[in-house]
């Protein structure tokens, strides 16, 4: 089966990987490319633990191929912290409100909820909880993450 | 797997004419590849149609209708103030479909191909009299969304066929749709029932309607019965009573986990009345 060359940016950085046409985004994030903070859950776009934006959309990476991803822009939670380590907002209201236990589904929501609140700055409880139902988490119930993210929210409006 | 990625639909079509075993077109991919996943389709050939210019398009034709591209997104269909405004039933359907993620690379057309009876976003499409342009090696047809299904799985398009569009009638004065589903939770669920309804008024009166339900049949159904339950009334008590009737005398639905048969055919007249008075108060705008 012969692999195609494809050329993409990720969080900001061309990058140049081969892949067999079968192989989804996030195989290529975690394989070719080392960026394994994007996790496969299911594999078929019910939990949201694979999720990255292409060129700004918030997408599910296991249900994209890589070969998709040529001349897209893609982000992953690997660039979402500073280039010093700051952590952004909701990654540090995350840690504050112990909005994480095992850890697993985490990155998925951190992107999703970057996503949310770059479209919609203020969104309401109902919100957050609509937009992130494909997110899916067995550990926490929910609660600490949606109000992390209102807070991260608050603060990134300033009104905190 | 070969993957191909045409620039035209006829480029497209040619590929998919001269392929020898499982042909697969790919749009936003969110059912494709959980069946290449699942082994329950292994495409000898991948036709990714999203490189072909304006696939990605929402256009207003000459007559004030729409012409929507086969790789347009839940997300991007949610996004178009003026579609929303003209047919706000259509992509109410089309955004139940999946999450946030899914809704950033689902279709319209994908989620007909797929061809679930319990498909949200083709109930809307086939009460406004939506129309599918099929190309394929011999120039294109158009084809009504209600004869796409087939059965469960399938659809009526032939080999080395291909939806190149999607078109919505000119949606006109006075005129509104609506689409509902039941599921047992609030989102990420399959309908255990869809209704869809759209209609014109004059005055108080209703003076054209359409009734498609999903998921109580082997494919959606345009219910004409239901139709005409409507047509000359005023949505008064009679007239809905008329319709639930009518919606649930159409019904063939089958026993599962999700739902029993008395159950949808009960629910399937529900949603009819409950649709048609949104799709009313839409067309007279009253609400949104």
């Amino acid at each position: 089966m012969s692999k195609i060359h494809v050329t993409t940016t990720v969080n900001g950085d061309e990058v140049e990987f081969l892949t067999d046409p079968r192989e989804t985004l996030l195989d290529c994030l975690r394989d070719h490319l080392d960026l394994t903070g994007s996790k496969e859950g299911c594999g078929t776009g019910d939990c949201g633990a694979c999720s990255v934006t292409v060129d700004g959309t918030l997408v599910s990476s296991c249900l994209m191929l890589g070969v998709e991803a040529e001349g897209k822009k893609i982000e992953t939670i690997e660039g979402m912290a500073g280039k010093d380590g700051e952590l952004h907002p909701l990654q540090r209201k995350f840690i504050e409100h112990a909005a994480l236990q095992c850890g697993f589904c985490t990155p998925g929501f951190l992107v999703a909820s970057k996503a949310l609140l770059e479209k919609n700055p203020d969104p309401t409880e109902t919100e957050v909880r609509y937009w992130l139902a494909g997110n899916l988490c067995r550990c926490t119930g929910y609660d600490k993450i949606v109000r992390a993210v209102m807070d991260a929210a608050a603060e990134m409006r300033g009104a905190a | 797997m070969r993957y191909h990625s045409p620039t035209s639909f006829d480029e497209a079509v040619g590929i998919a004419a001269k392929a020898q075993g499982v042909t697969r077109f790919l749009a936003g991919g969110t059912d494709v590849l959980v069946q290449m996943r699942a082994g329950a389709v292994l495409p000898d050939d991948l036709i990714d149609v999203k490189k072909i210019p304006g696939v990605r398009d929402i256009t207003r034709t000459p007559d004030g209708g729409w012409k929507i591209g086969v790789a347009v997104s839940g997300a991007e269909l949610g996004a178009h103030e003026e579609l929303c405004r003209d047919w706000p039933g259509v992509v109410e359907g089309m955004e139940l479909v999946g999450s946030t993620q899914v809704q950033g690379r689902a279709t319209l057309t994908g989620n007909l191909c797929n061809g679930s009876p319990a498909a949200d976003s083709v109930p809307g499409l086939v009460a406004a009299g939506a129309t599918v342009t099929v190309t394929g090696a011999n120039g294109t047809r158009e084809v009504a969304v209600q004869d796409i299904p087939s059965r469960p799985g399938k659809t009526s398009l032939a080999q080395g066929e291909v939806i190149s569009a999607i078109n919505l009638p000119p949606r006109g004065e006075n005129a509104g749709d609506a689409y509902l589903r039941f599921i047992p939770r609030t989102e990420m669920d399959i309908a255990v029932v869809g209704c869809a309804v759209s209609l014109r008024v004059d005055g108080h009166k209703i003076v054209e309607a359409r009734v498609a339900l999903g998921a109580v049949a082997p494919t959606v159904l345009l219910v004409s019965d239901a139709a005409d339950a409507l047509i000359g009334s005023t949505l008064d008590d009679a007239a809905l009573e008329a319709l639930a009737t009518a919606a649930r005398a159409a019904c063939k639905p089958i026993d599962d986990k999700r739902g029993t048969v008395e159950f949808r055919v009960d629910v399937a007249g529900v949603l009819a009345r409950r649709a048609a008075r949104i799709a009313y108060d839409r067309a007279k705008g009253v609400s949104k």
